[in-house]
């Protein structure tokens, strides 16, 4: 009686492989659908810029002609002039207002949590909102020129919405609108994070506030700095939804950016091969900020490794 | 600098700070004065001004009531449409980023390393580079103008970011934790249930709010893989522009813009710290 329970039941043992079967299913086959998009896509999109395809796709190989026609027509050329300024006004001001904020909000002021959270909130909307008030405001007839003009001062005048030479600026208002508070709340951390006991030895020397932060603490901020250009960077140069909904690249093609040109190509001119070739351009671009960017992390990870 | 009493430079501190909250503030209190106020009366004025009389029926007409084309059912339909992606979306690629971070970073096998690091260059991948993939895919296995397509997409392209943030955050359980389970027999899923579960509440509230918010916020897809009825709303709202050109409603779209940002603004209020944490987590990869 007593072995009955020692006795285990004769069951042929299954193959270590089949008992792990869904272990190894629920690692590999989210990951490995994941990665296989990102590389099979990517090469997709690239073979695609070098065939001559139209409506639908079709092999063949046209060499760079799809590029060197993206490159010379006056759509890409309108866009590539607006990415490189909208790309630097915006990530320029948007990085400076974030510092400012976050420089303001350490002063230990009242209230700081409700302020973050005032600067922050544009960014839980989404771009087509965003686009779409902006649009409102800075409609002469509607918006911010509109009421001025009702308040009785008629020679007032903002209608860069309608102006071929400034609306790429509207863009870069509302860009800014959006997403200084991220620079913000990246800075902020930073500064949360200077050493305090330099601080106090430099008061005790005698340095006011503004010799600590232009010596001791901007200083310090500088690798936070670039990833925050970085970013706002990337961010700028997809820009898509925001100016869909707030110009819709106009007025005519005034405010023409990359990732609209690609659309533009694609869906509603149907030509496909170039339209592969405006999308890897916009890649090149944003390798030609990723890859410096990450050469200087990997530099700044062995430096701290040795240090 | 590091007093609380109110010298003139405090009080210039203030001043700015409160004028930048003030302007931030205004594009919301502008649309949400606007919602209140009737087409007739923006079209008279302004934007910008206070609503004469209370037009609480634009809610109701944006709700159940304008035309997008032929379709004269508000934004009910495309509010129904995002939560439909939305929820799933999230709720996917969340789990299978919790599960596929807590595989490369504490049970580790072999060509993690490589396989995560092809993972994380969705964060970088332009979606224009994807487009034309995307299309194809959809069209083979009949998902294009379905809301499944979009679940689908969101769900394997939100795993760069929830598998990133969750091996970020699985890192720092110590390994011992493991080891010691797996002697005791416990195998992947059990320790999963039992060990990493349990300690994952804020990267899970990290990842969900993260992934909500983008998946709602998302147009480029929406618009290009669906059309008509099965828009989501951010493509809704560009669509009832367009189709408003000519008599502009304003009040009604107001409030339709409301509507279309308000689910992902209570979930900004209500998770505020948690939605910070994942911008900075996705900053500092």
């Amino acid at each position: 009686m007593s072995n009955v329970a020692t006795m285990k039941p004769v069951r042929p043992a299954l193959p270590e492989w089949v008992r792990r079967l869904p272990e190894y299913l629920m690692i590999w086959v989210p990951l490995l659908l994941s990665a296989a998009h990102l590389v099979s896509f990517s090469l997709w999109t690239i073979w695609i810029s070098f065939t001559p395809s139209t409506l639908v796709p079709v092999s063949g190989w046209v060499g760079l002609r799809n590029y060197s026609s993206v490159l010379a027509s006056r759509n890409w050329q309108i866009a590539f002039d607006n990415l490189l300024l909208f790309g630097s006004a915006f990530v320029l001001l948007s990085a400076a207002t974030g510092l400012a904020l976050a420089i303001l909000l350490d002063q230990r002021i009242r209230g700081e949590n409700v302020l973050r959270s005032i600067f922050l909130y544009p960014l839980a909307v989404s771009f087509v909102v965003t686009g779409t008030v902006w649009s409102w405001l800075l409609n002469p007839g509607l918006g911010i020129q509109k009421l001025v003009h009702d308040l009785g001062w008629t020679s007032f005048k903002f209608d860069w919405l309608i102006d071929r030479d400034m609306a790429i600026w509207t863009i870069v208002i509302a860009a800014i609108w959006q997403s200084s508070g991220f620079a913000m709340a990246l800075f902020l951390a930073g500064l949360r994070s200077v050493d305090t006991d330099i601080i106090k030895a430099a008061q005790i020397d005698g340095a006011g506030p503004v010799r600590i932060y232009r010596r001791i603490i901007l200083p310090s901020l500088w690798p936070i700095t670039i990833t925050v250009v970085v970013i706002q960077l990337q961010f700028a140069i997809s820009t898509f939804d925001l100016v869909r909904a707030l110009t819709n690249g106009g007025p005519g093609i005034a405010t023409q950016l990359p990732a609209l040109v690609v659309y533009d190509l694609m869906f509603q001119r149907s030509l496909l091969g170039r339209g592969a070739a405006a999308a890897v351009l916009m890649l090149l671009i944003l390798l030609a900020v990723l890859l410096p960017y990450a050469a200087w992390r990997y530099v700044q990870r062995r430096r701290a490794a040795h240090a | 600098m590091r007093d609380r009493s109110f010298a003139p430079s405090r009080i210039l501190i203030y001043l700015v700070v409160l004028l930048i909250a003030a302007a931030w503030l205004a594009p919301l209190a502008v649309v949400v004065l606007n919602s209140l106020r009737s087409n007739e009366e923006i079209a008279q004025g302004s934007m910008i001004g206070w609503p004469q009389h209370w037009a609480w029926s634009n809610y109701l007409t944006a709700w159940s009531g304008f035309c997008v084309a032929e379709t004269c059912a508000g934004i009910r339909p495309y509010m129904l449409n995002s939560a439909l992606v939305t929820t799933p979306a999230t709720i996917f690629s969340t789990l299978l980023g919790a599960i596929a971070g807590y595989a490369v970073s504490l049970w580790r096998f072999r060509g993690d390393t490589w396989i995560y690091g092809i993972v994380t260059l969705g964060l970088f991948l332009p979606q224009q580079m994807r487009l034309l993939p995307w299309t194809i895919v959809l069209r083979d296995i009949g998902l294009i103008n379905t809301l499944a397509g979009l679940v689908l997409i969101h769900t394997i392209q939100g795993l760069s970011f929830t598998t990133l943030f969750c091996r970020n955050y699985y890192v720092a359980i110590p390994h011992e934790l493991i080891r010691a389970a797996r002697i005791d027999g416990a195998g992947f899923f059990r320790i999963f249930w039992r060990i990493i579960l349990p300690l994952s509440g804020p990267i899970l509230v990290v990842t969900v709010i993260w992934q909500f918010t983008h998946i709602w916020n998302e147009f480029l897809y929406g618009v290009t893989f669906t059309s008509g009825q099965q828009q989501p709303v951010t493509a809704a709202l560009i669509a009832l522009s367009a189709a408003v050109a000519d008599i502009p409603q304003h009040g009604v779209q107001s409030a339709a813009v409301i509507i279309a940002a308000l689910p992902t603004l209570l979930i900004y209020l209500l998770g505020g710290k948690y939605f910070v944490r994942g911008l900075t987590a996705g900053a500092v990869k």
